[in-house]
Formats: structure tokens, C-alpha cells, sequence
């Protein structure tokens, strides 16, 4: 059974002082993130400010569809994902287990759905470069490239997520979570939720650029 | 009678049992097998593998200096060709700035001594301080072997579109380098913020903390957000280079510009993590020596902090001359203005404490006042070049390169030597042989000057860096400085052999040699491996020393 004084590394006193630690660091962690991405952020500010028309253009290129859904597919992994911390709370390890595979099958979905987008974009000529789409202002390159790291590092995060996710599948299915110990659920939580986070900004900002003006 | 005896003991109390005859130490427990140290998460032994690591990308950027030197001793280039010259630089600033002085204080130092001062048996996430260390150490070899496939030219800003289009060198492994090991330093910073919240001994609260701990919670801070954009910023640049199209692209309505932006956001904050360390060292030493408290203990802790998030908003700075608006530039050079206050308050707390204080001239000590003096030359000409129109006068010239080596090397590396000559009995448990440590400091004081001071001429007479040849009337001045550079690569290598011999001959280290307050002289040194025998509990204020004490003491005897 899950034993909490065996989780207790020795440089901490006690298990709550072990639990704000690893929270605070996972905060910590997350503020790194929000300025990784924020290079990119900034970036797409700048051009998008410079080139407004060129970016409207090149973002009527992008395949609403699959950005919707994968939307919705996101969205919804970080309610089972909220879900399953919840079912540690309350002891609940069937269900923690079960919501835990249920984010990992969402989160197979998004890199699927996106594998198959990429695939369609790479056929439409939306890779910047020589054989770029000729009829699209230079300056759609850059919304496309942006378009290309930015969704790029997102699935990145994502594919690392289901790592993460897999791996507290496996620990939880191992009995090392109870409503004693949990800190490692609780922990991908937050990473997943900023994830999706993440995503909720890269929707509107690389599927939505002047859809309701025409 | 030595003034640093009989002085008023600490007030930190902790219990500990009888002296053991051959008591236990981090060297002795866990082993001695290389797998014991390659796999080690004690925080002391990380910072060991840290100090070992970093003095090889030292001597490799120190050689490649030594070359740049002896080819600026006659005007005419005719030692290296100008693609090695750029190069050497390359190497000299990148190998520097990343792989030396970034880590230096924190890495080592910090991460052998932030614990102990704080009472705690280690780091937050030990685990991650050994993942830091192969990050750190898996970028350095990727950088050096770029350099065994024949080096990279952009100089270490990587401006584009000449690192991105141009340059036939090894940009992506030396870049790439630089991602990874950037995420070691992230999780030493992590590290460092989670250990000072949570693992802090009962009693120690923020303003018992020494100060040391302050700077570097302020420089890990800057550790955590400023390397991620340092990352995407060189990742962008590396996709451009390998695909051929990216955002900093002029043909398609790129803004090469925009890549400087990014670059110095990150790395005006990095200048500060390069010196904020080095100022807790000294604000540690100077008390230590002067037997007294530091004067204006919250201003000096506070000043660290301030530091820290103005570093954030001056990086427009570097940029005055490339474009950018004269209306940023002018705001820019307000907000770089205004980090001299933070700075000027610590170069005047530290004055007032030696101001009546029980000073004595011990190794530390002489690097310390050494700093004061050096840091100071090179803040005021920091405040030249903020200064919009001189800065379009010495803007690339040598003015520049000799104010940021003032900072660096007179500021960061002598720091660095202080506080490893003042922890050097703690972490082996030996002294350092005291004249030579003395001899050490002042060579290095008069090598760095002679070195460094001709380039300030040298750059307002208009001498551009980075080329290898240049007019005869400036010949003087190189001569000068190429010879100072000899007399401190002396300076350097006095220490690495005395201390290396004290490792074995070295009288046996008390565990508090310097009578310092400060729970890390409260253990045996060598420290054992959990640092303390039973969690020590804080009762007041740091640095307790009192300087009438000592001058009772020493009159009397």
C-alpha cells in the first residue's frame, strides 16, 4: 500500500514541508515555461503589428477544423486531468487510474489530429521556403514558420505530457498513490493545465487572425 | 595575537556531540569510487564537480585570450589570420560567459555553501543538482566539439543574419550547446528558490538569512526567467540557419533587430548574474574581516532584489547604435541609469562597514577591496556608456570590452577567488598557504589592471574590438595590455598550484578558521554529509561580530 513516510526524501522534515517544495518548484518551472513560449509570443506581437494584412491572409490557410478540435480535445483532458487529482484526494485510486488513461487517450487524440493537419499543410505548400504558396505575401512566411515552432514546441510539451501522464498510469496501477501521497498527480496536473493553457492562446492567435471581419 | 581569536562567539546555538577522533566527512561517507561522485546528489560534491568542470572551459578560454593578446602585441595581423582571430574571440566569450562565469559563484560555491548557511541537510531536489551538472557539462562538450570541427566566428551575440545566413562555422553545435546547458542553469536556480523558501533552519527567517543567500535568490530569479528566452531566442536562430527561412529573415519582412532585442533580454539580466553572486561573497567577507556588522543589512539584501528586476528593463542599451527608436534609446538609458542606485548603495554599505571596523588584510580580505575598487571603475564607465550620445563615440571600440571585463573579471572573478579562498578550508578542510594567497590577490590586482585600463584609452581613441590588426599609434597600449595579461595569467596559476598543494600539505582546517558567523562554520570541516549533526536552530541577527571587542583583545594582549 502507499506508504507516505517511504516517499519522504531525507533532505525534508516532514511530508507537507516535501509537498510545498515540489509545488513551489513546479511553479517555478511554469513561470521558465511562460518565457520560453513568451520569445515566441512576442515575436508573433511584433510581426503580427507590422503586418496585419499579411498575417490575416496567411491565417486563413490554416485548417479551422482540426484547430477546433483538437481545441475541444485539449479543453476536455484537463477536466479528466482535474478529474483524476481529484479522485486521489478522495482516496478513489479505480478512478484515479481510469481518469489518468482517459488524458493520455485525449492527449494520443490532439498529437493525431495534428499529425494529420500537419500532413495537409505540408501538401497545400504552407512550409516556408522556395515552394512556399506563391500567391501569399512574403510576409505570410512568418506567420507560417511562426505557425510551424510554435504548434511544433506545443506538441513537444504534449508528447512530453504523455510521458508524464503514462508514467503516473503506471506508478498509480503500482499502488504508490493514495489520498496520503499524491504529489506527483497533482504535479503533471499543473504541468497538463498549462499545456492547455498554452493552446488556448495559439487557437485564436493562428486559426482566428480576421475570420469574423469577411 | 591574532585579532580574529577570542572574539565574541556566535549566537546560533546547535548541540553536537564530543569531538570524534577521525570525525566522519563528505569525502570519507559514500564512498570513493568515481561512480560515488558521478552519481552523487550531496550538494557538496556537486559543487566539486562543478569547480573541476569549469576550470577546463576556463583554460580553454584563457589560452584562447592569451593567443588574442600575443597577436595584438604589433599592429600589423600577422600571427593568426582574421578568420582564426574571430574565432578565438568566439571561443574566449562564448566558453566565458557560459561555461565559466554564469556557473562560477552559483554552481560552486553557492551549491557547496546555500545549504549549510541556510541549516539544511541539502538542496530541495538533489536529484535535479546532478541533472544540472550533466545538462551544464553535455552543452560544454557539444560547444567544445564545434571548436574540434573548426570553431565558430559570430562573436558570442550570434547577431543575425550573419549567424543565421553567413557563416560557413559551426553555429548550430556551439548554439545548441548553449540550450542545454541553459536548462542546467534554470534547475540550479529552481533549486536555489525552492531550498531559501522551504528549507530554511527554525529561527532562520528572511532578514537572519546572510547575504549571500539574498543575491542568490535575486540571481536565480533572474536564472529562471531570463535563460528561457535565451533559448527560443538561439533556437529560432538555429531554425532560420538549418531551413534557410525564419522569422529574423530580411528578405521576407524579417526584423534582424528583433533577434537583438530578444538576445538582450536575456542577456543584459545574465551581466547580473554574473556579478549579483559575486557581491554576496563580498558583503560575507568584508564583514567577516572588519569584525563587524554589515551596515544596512536590509538596504544591501533589498539592493540585490532591485538589481535583479531593473537588469530586466535596460537591455535596449546594447542596441543604441542599431537602429532602434531615439525615443527607446532614451528611456533605455534612464532605466540603465537607475541601476546604479542599487549598485552604489552596496559599494557604500560595504565602505561603512570597514569604516571603523577591525580590518585585517587575510587573502579574501585583499580580493575583496579589490573588487570594491575595480567593480566601482567599471559601474561609472557603465554609466558613460549609457549615456546615448557617448555611448555612439565608444559604441564597439575597446572602451567597451574594458567596462565589461571590469565588472566581469575585476568583479565576478575576483569575487569567485575570494570566496574560494574563504570556504577553501571548509570544502577540503585545509588551509591555503596565507603569504602566497596574498601575493596571489594583490598580482591579480595589478596583472588585471595593466591588462585592462590601456583599453579604456585604447577604445576612446577610437580602436575597434574584434579585429587583429590595427593602426601603429595604438601600439603602446596593446603592448600594455598584452603584458598585463601575462602578469595575470601568473595571478591564476599561483593559486591552482598552492591550493592543489595545500590538498595534502596544508595545515588541517579548524571548522570556524576566520571566527565567521554564518551556520556553515558551525560544522566540522570538511562538512559531514548531512552537513550537521542535528538541525541548528537560529536565534538572531546575522553577522554578530563586534570590531571594540577585537580592540580590547588586541590592546590587551
Amino acid at each position: 500500500m502507499a506508504d507516505a513516510h517511504a516517499a519522504l526524501q531525507e533532505q525534508f522534515e516532514e511530508m507537507p514541508q516535501q509537498k510545498e517544495a515540489a509545488t513551489l518548484g513546479m511553479w517555478a518551472f511554469l513561470a521558465t515555461e511562460v518565457l520560453f513560449f513568451g520569445a515566441m509570443f512576442m515575436s508573433y506581437i511584433v510581426y503580427r503589428q507590422t503586418y496585419p494584412q499579411a498575417f490575416a491572409e496567411a491565417s486563413h490557410h490554416t485548417i479551422v477544423l482540426f484547430g477546433t478540435v483538437n481545441t475541444a480535445i485539449l479543453l476536455t483532458s484537463s477536466l479528466t486531468m482535474a478529474l483524476a487529482v481529484q479522485a486521489a484526494r478522495e482516496n478513489n485510486i479505480k478512478w484515479l487510474f481510469r481518469f489518468l488513461a482517459i488524458t493520455v487517450v485525449f492527449a494520443l487524440a490532439f498529437l493525431a489530429v495534428k499529425g494529420l493537419e500537419y500532413h495537409q499543410d505540408l501538401q497545400e505548400h504552407l512550409w516556408p521556403g522556395p515552394h512556399f504558396r506563391p500567391e501569399l505575401p512574403p510576409q505570410a512566411q512568418i506567420f507560417w514558420m511562426l505557425y510551424w515552432i510554435m504548434t511544433g514546441v506545443h506538441a513537444l510539451h504534449v508528447t512530453v505530457g504523455v510521458g508524464l501522464l503514462s508514467t503516473m498510469a503506471w506508478m498509480t496501477s503500482r499502488r504508490k498513490f493514495s489520498d496520503a501521497y499524491y504529489t506527483p498527480v497533482e504535479m503533471t496536473g499543473l504541468y497538463w493545465h498549462f499545456v492547455d493553457i498554452i493552446w488556448i492562446y495559439l487557437y485564436p492567435l493562428l486559426y482566428l487572425v480576421h475570420r469574423y471581419a469577411s | 595575537m591574532n585579532p580574529l581569536e577570542n572574539v565574541e562567539g556566535p549566537t546560533i546555538t546547535a548541540e553536537y556531540p564530543t569531538v570524534e577522533r577521525t570525525p566522519k566527512n563528505y569525502f570519507t561517507e559514500g564512498g570513493h569510487t568515481l561512480k560515488s561522485w558521478l552519481l552523487t546528489t550531496d550538494h557538496k560534491r556537486i559543487g566539486l564537480l562543478y569547480l573541476y568542470s569549469l576550470l577546463v572551459y576556463f583554460t580553454i578560454a584563457a589560452i584562447a585570450a592569451a593567443l588574442m593578446r600575443m597577436e595584438l602585441i604589433t599592429p600589423a595581423g600577422d600571427m593568426v589570420t582574421s578568420d582564426t582571430y574571430n574565432k578565438l574571440f568566439t571561443i574566449h566569450g562564448t566558453l566565458m560567459v557560459w561555461f565559466f562565469l554564469i556557473p562560477s559563484i552559483p554552481a560552486v560555491l553557492g551549491n557547496f555553501v546555500l545549504p549549510m548557511m541556510l541549516g539544511a541537510k541539502d538542496v530541495a531536489f538533489p536529484k535535479l543538482n546532478l541533472l544540472s551538472w550533466y545538462l551544464f557539462n553535455g552543452g560544454g562538450l557539444l560547444a567544445l566539439t564545434s571548436l574540434i570541427f573548426g570553431g565558430v566566428d559570430t562573436g558570442w551575440t550570434f547577431y543575425t543574419p550573419y549567424s543565421s545566413t553567413y557563416s560557413n562555422s559551426h553555429v548550430i553545435a556551439m548554439a545548441a550547446g548553449i540550450f542545454i546547458a541553459g536548462f542546467g542553469t534554470i534547475l540550479t536556480g529552481l533549486n536555489f528558490i525552492v531550498t531559501t523558501h522551504k528549507l530554511r533552519a527554525p529561527g532562520m527567517t528572511w532578514f537572519r538569512m546572510p547575504l549571500f543567500i539574498w543575491s542568490l535568490y535575486a540571481t536565480s530569479v533572474i536564472m529562471i526567467l531570463a535563460t528561457p528566452v535565451l533559448a527560443m531566442t538561439l533556437a529560432l536562430m538555429g531554425i532560420e540557419r538549418i531551413w534557410g527561412v525564419g522569422i529574423f529573415d530580411p528578405r521576407l519582412g524579417g526584423d534582424p533587430i528583433l533577434f537583438q532585442h530578444l538576445f538582450w533580454f536575456y542577456s543584459h539580466p545574465a551581466v547580473y548574474i554574473m556579478i549579483l553572486p559575486g557581491m554576496g561573497v563580498v558583503s560575507e567577507v568584508i564583514t567577516c574581516f572588519s569584525r563587524k556588522p554589515i551596515f544596512g543589512y536590509h538596504f544591501v539584501a533589498f539592493s540585490s532584489v532591485a538589481i535583479a528586476i531593473l537588469g530586466f528593463l535596460v537591455w535596449g542599451h546594447h542596441m543604441f547604435t542599431s537602429g532602434q527608436s531615439i525615443y527607446a534609446g532614451l528611456v533605455f538609458s534612464f532605466l540603465s541609469y537607475m541601476v546604479a542606485v542599487p549598485s552604489a548603495i552596496k559599494v557604500f554599505n560595504w565602505t561603512l562597514t570597514l569604516y571603523r571596523g577591525s580590518i585585517s588584510f587575510t587573502t579574501p580580505m585583499i580580493y575583496v577591496l579589490g573588487f570594491i575598487g575595480l567593480f566601482t571603475i567599471g559601474g561609472l564607465t557603465g554609466l558613460f556608456l549609457a549615456a546615448v550620445g557617448l555611448d555612439v563615440h565608444v559604441q564597439d571600440t575597446y572602451f567597451v570590452v574594458a567596462h565589461f571585463h571590469y565588472i566581469m573579471v575585476g568583479g565576478m572573478v575576483t569575487a569567485f577567488m575570494a570566496g574560494l579562498h574563504y570556504w577553501w578550508p571548509k570544502i577540503t578542510g585545509r588551509m591555503y598557504p596565507e603569504k602566497l594567497g596574498q601575493l596571489a590577490a594583490l598580482t591579480m590586482f595589478l596583472g588585471f589592471n595593466l591588462t585592462f585600463f590601456p583599453q579604456f584609452v585604447l577604445g576612446y581613441l577610437g580602436m575597434p574590438r574584434r579585429y587583429h590588426a590595427y593602426a601603429p599609434e595604438f601600439q603602446i597600449y596593446n603592448v600594455m595590455s598584452s603584458a598585463g595579461a601575462s602578469i595575470l595569467g601568473v595571478a591564476y596559476l599561483l593559486p591552482l598550484i598552492y591550493f592543489i598543494w595545500s590538498l595534502k600539505h596544508g595545515k588541517k582546517a579548524p571548522a570556524n578558521p576566520w571566527n565567521a558567523t554564518g551556520l556553515e562554520w558551525q560544522t566540522p570541516s570538511p562538512p559531514p554529509k548531512h552537513n550537521f549533526a542535528e538541525t541548528p536552530v537560529v536565534d538572531g541577527p546575522p553577522y554578530q561580530y563586534s570590531a571594540e571587542k577585537t580592540e580590547a583583545e588586541l590592546n590587551a594582549s
